[in-house]
Parts: C-alpha cells; sequence; structure tokens
C-alpha cells in the first residue's frame, strides 16, 4: 500500500540515497583518523537516517490521515483488536525500512565501491531495524497529536533538525560547536551509534546507546499514549 | 442468549447536551428494526452504544449479551456507519478482502461485492469512487463477514434511486435469510417499506415502538394549508382529527392523518378557502407533533 504512494515511497527510498550521492559518495574513497572508512560510515548514518524517516513519516502522516479519514471509526467497530492493526503496520513498516537499507547499502556498495563483510552490513542493518522503537513511537505521537494538514510539517520540522544535528549527514565532529555540544543528547545521535559501532567507529558503549534509546522510547511511548487516550476521551467515550 | 442488542435505561451526555435520556430497547434475532428519527434525534448514538463506539454515560449497552466492545460480540456484527472512511490506495476487492479476514466464516469476496452492486468497480482504487458508490463499497464491507447482525446508519444517505433500491432490496433478502437488521433512517418510507418494526426516536428519548402499520397511523402524513377568506377559530376545526394547527393572518396550516374528511368539513361549515395546498407532512414537523401531543 505505501508503493501506491509515491509521495511516500519515492521520499523514504530514494532521498536517503539523494543525500549519500551528495555527502557521501564524494568522499566515500576516504578513510577516517580510526581506520574506518568514511564511505561505510556514511552509509551507516545514511540508514539510520533513512529508517527513522519510514518510521517518522510513516506513522505520523499515516495516523494522522487515518484519523482525518476517520479510518479509526470503521476500524474500531470491526472484529479486528486494535493492538493487532497497530502491530501489522509495523510489521510491514519495518519490512519497508528493510528495503530502504537494502537499497542503499547495495547503491553503496556498486556505485561508491564501498565493501564490508556481509556480517558487518548485516549486524547493521538488524540493529537499525531493532534499534528503531523510539522513532515508531514518535511517528505515532505525531499522527495522534497532530491533524492530517500539520503532521507533514510537524514530521519535518522535527526529524530533519534532530537527524542533522545528530551527526547523520554531517559528522558530528564537523558540526557547529553548539550542537555538538547538544547531539550527545538526542535521540538520533545514539539510533546511529548502533550503527557506526557496528564499523567500530561508535563514540560509546553498546549498552549505552541502548539505554538512551530506551528512555526516548518510553518518553515518546508515554507521548503517543497520552494522545490516543485523548482521542479515545474526544471520540469514543 | 435470547436477544442481540440490549440497551438498559441507556442514558449518554455529551457536556452540556443529553444526547440520550434514558433509553430501554431490546432487539431480538431475526428483527428488522428501523430506528426512524429528526436529524440530531439520538439515533447514531444509539447505534454507537449498540456497538460500543460510545460508551454510556448511565445505564448499559449488551451485544449479543457481552460488553459491545468484546470481540466475541463484535465478530458477529456488520456495521456501515455515517462518518468512517476506509485507505484511498486499496482497490475495492482488496478492502473487501482485507475486511472478510477479520470474521470466523466471511463470504466470498465477489459475493459481498455483488452484493453492494459493485462489480463494475472491483478493480478501482477507494479514493477514486463516487460518494454513492463509496457507501457502497461501506455496504460491503458490513457484509462480507458474513455477520448474524448488521447494523447499518443512514446506510441510502447520498445513493441515487437505483443503489437504494438495490441495497433496500438486497436487506430485505439478508433479512429473510435470517440476520438481524437494524437501521437508522429519516425516511418515514424507507422504514416502512423495510422493516417490520420501527422505533421513534426523538430528543433523545423513544416516542414510539410499534409495527409501521401503527407508526403510520400515530404520524399526521399530510400538510394542509389554506388562506381563509373568513376569519377561523379553534371553533372552525371542532372534533377534526387536526394536529400543529397554526393561524396567521388568515393562513392557516395543519397537520393531519385525513385530509379528505377535514376539507369536507370545513367547506360544510362555509369556511372560504383560497390557495389550497396538500403535501406529504415533513417528517421533523410530524414527530414535533408527535411529541407535543405525548
Amino acid at each position: 500500500m505505501r508503493w501506491r504512494v509515491p509521495a511516500f515511497s519515492v521520499t523514504n527510498l530514494a532521498l536517503p540515497i539523494v543525500f549519500f550521492i551528495f555527502f557521501g559518495l564524494p568522499v566515500a574513497h576516504l578513510r577516517r583518523a580510526d581506520g574506518v572508512s568514511v564511505g561505510a560510515y556514511l552509509l551507516a548514518s545514511f540508514g539510520a537516517y533513512a529508517v527513522g524517516n519510514v518510521m517518522v513519516y510513516g506513522f505520523g502522516i499515516g495516523v494522522a490521515n487515518e484519523r482525518g479519514m476517520k479510518v479509526d471509526r470503521l476500524m474500531r467497530a470491526s472484529p479486528l483488536p486494535p493492538l493487532v492493526f497497530m502491530l501489522a503496520k509495523v510489521l510491514t513498516a519495518l519490512v519497508f525500512a528493510l528495503i530502504a537499507l537494502v537499497l542503499l547499502i547495495g547503491f553503496g556498495v556498486v556505485a561508491g565501491g564501498i565493501h564490508q563483510t556481509p556480517a558487518v552490513w548485516a549486524t547493521i542493518i538488524t540493529r537499525l531495524l531493532a534499534g528503531s522503537l523510539p522513532f515508531i513511537a514518535l511517528g505515532f505521537a505525531i499522527g495522534y497529536w497532530s491533524g492530517p494538514n500539520a503532521a507533514p510539517a510537524v514530521a519535518n520540522l522535527i526529524y530533519l533538525p534532530l537527524s542533522f544535528a545528530s551527526g547523520l549527514f554531517v559528522p558530528v565532529n564537523q558540526l557547529p560547536g553548539f550542537v555538538q555540544t547538544i547531539a550527545p543528547y538526542l535521540p538520533s545521535y545514539h539510533y546511529a551509534q548502533l550503527a557506526w559501532s557496528a564499523l567500530g567507529a561508535g563514540r560509546e558503549p553498546l549498552g549505552e546507546s541502548l539505554l538512551w534509546l530506551g528512555g526516548y522510547s518510553a518518553l515518546f511511548l508515554t507521548l503517543a499514549v497520552r494522545a490516543y487516550q485523548r482521542e479515545e476521551r474526544a471520540k469514543f467515550a | 442468549m435470547s436477544s442481540v442488542v440490549e440497551l438498559i435505561a441507556a442514558r449518554k451526555r455529551f457536556g452540556q447536551v443529553e444526547a440520550l435520556k434514558g433509553v430501554d430497547l431490546t432487539i431480538r434475532p431475526g428483527e428488522l428494526v428501523a430506528i426512524l428519527g429528526p436529524n440530531g434525534a439520538g439515533k447514531t448514538t444509539s447505534i454507537s452504544l449498540m456497538l460500543g463506539l460510545r460508551r454510556p454515560t448511565a445505564g448499559q449497552a449488551r451485544l449479543f449479551g457481552y460488553d459491545p466492545a468484546d470481540r466475541r460480540a463484535r465478530s458477529r456484527c456488520g456495521v456501515m456507519l455515517q462518518e468512517s472512511g476506509t485507505t484511498g490506495v486499496l482497490t475495492v476487492r482488496e478492502i473487501v478482502d482485507l475486511f472478510r479476514a477479520y470474521y470466523p466464516s466471511p463470504l466470498p469476496t465477489a459475493t459481498a461485492i455483488t452484493l453492494a452492486g459493485l462489480e463494475a468497480k472491483a478493480g478501482a482504487r477507494a479514493g477514486t469512487l463516487s460518494g454513492g458508490e463509496r457507501q457502497r463499497l461501506y455496504f460491503a464491507l458490513a457484509v462480507c463477514g458474513d455477520p448474524e447482525a448488521l447494523f447499518l446508519d443512514e446506510p441510502t444517505v447520498g445513493m441515487d434511486v437505483e443503489a437504494r433500491r438495490a441495497v433496500l432490496d438486497g436487506l430485505r433478502a439478508l433479512s429473510t435469510g435470517g440476520k438481524t437488521i437494524v437501521l437508522t433512517t429519516h425516511y418515514l418510507e424507507e422504514a416502512d417499506q423495510l422493516a417490520n418494526r420501527i422505533v421513534v426516536i426523538d430528543r433523545g428519548v423513544v416516542i414510539a415502538d410499534a409495527t409501521p402499520r401503527e407508526i403510520k397511523s400515530r404520524i399526521p402524513s399530510k400538510r394542509i394549508s389554506f388562506s381563509a377568506g373568513t376569519s377561523v377559530g379553534d371553533s372552525t376545526f371542532r372534533g377534526l382529527p387536526v394536529q400543529s394547527l397554526e393561524v396567521t393572518d388568515h393562513r392557516v396550516r395543519l397537520l393531519s392523518n385525513e385530509p379528505e374528511l377535514i376539507l369536507k368539513t370545513l367547506f360544510e361549515r362555509g369556511v372560504a378557502i383560497r390557495d389550497l395546498e396538500v403535501t406529504g407532512a415533513d417528517l421533523e414537523e410530524a414527530f414535533l407533533s408527535l411529541t407535543s401531543r405525548a
């Protein structure tokens, strides 16, 4: 169903690759001071960006649209439990994110000549998919707090600056000073660590990243559940 | 387990407005019930309580003996709601196919689409359907699970005459096949053609619950209006079956089930009648007379 909305599928599949062409390809052959391939590092960064993108936009805009079109009312009267409906959406989003990652990494390998062992790529993909919970929750929170017209703007306003400030487009040490100061407190920063550390370029132990991501998941889930309950009271109480 | 729906002293308040003021209603298996009332009477609120889409502020709602939100109850019901939507990017066939999967023993997809008269649009994306076609899609979704009970909130709104007849015929056939059907409508005619029981709701109260024949005899069906050449007063209409009588200047407006008798009597009493009009009574006006009388 995502395929049939080009605004979604093209944005989510092609945008990370386009960004990689601009930011990644020219420097793909370089090596970082720690010996890690710059190309591989940036593929990991844009991979993190791509998965977050699928989740924040997919759920943010998707849920807001469904509420706007009152799909929720019909689904509510159907025998399908709301949780199953939600989990089915998460599952399709994960499949879509997997496709986005495979296309991005495949492009990097073929066009950028970036090489890592299959095990490293597999680790990056697995960690990015498994660690995407905070962004799923953020997507639901946006989808339940904002209306269908506002949702795309809200998603952009939150997700683009977040990605930039976390060093997903430009490595953290090349960001403006004050941004470098706040980066270590942002969810995308710790999310990308999951992928960077698979290459040996992480800035913190895996456990610490997971702790941060767990905390942000709890925060965003709370916001999403609050908004959901507000909606329940207004529409179905 | 003997009843499909039970509303017991059900009340529903939305802020300052009390939409339902204590409704008692039991619907048994196999009944075809029309809930009839003017806009804002509480029809949609009633059906929402039956389906667990809304919770009663006081009183109870039961569906197949369960809490209406219980899956065991919901999987026995098909619904067609006002103000609900589907995704626009799936085709009619895909949406029906998906919805069938929520029910334990559904109809074949093609059968559901045929029942709704949507064969020609089966491959079209839902977003491209016209208003009437969309209503038919919702009808297909209501029947696709082959449920024991169907709940339809204003099912024929926005349909052309042909689609409306198809849906009403479909409902009649389903009812003959033993399904319980509950629908809301603000057309007396539709309720009369279809239902074997009519529940009239007005301002949150059930004001009548009877067969179509009984209801029709209680609701004044004609509006008479004319200009009287002579002065008229209450005595002019003494002993006549007249409701909602209004006289402004010389213009007389009234509701009645027996316009012939009234006009005959008025002529006999020597009332000069000009600009006579006899029209079918607007249901809303008719209800007002029913409530003011009650």
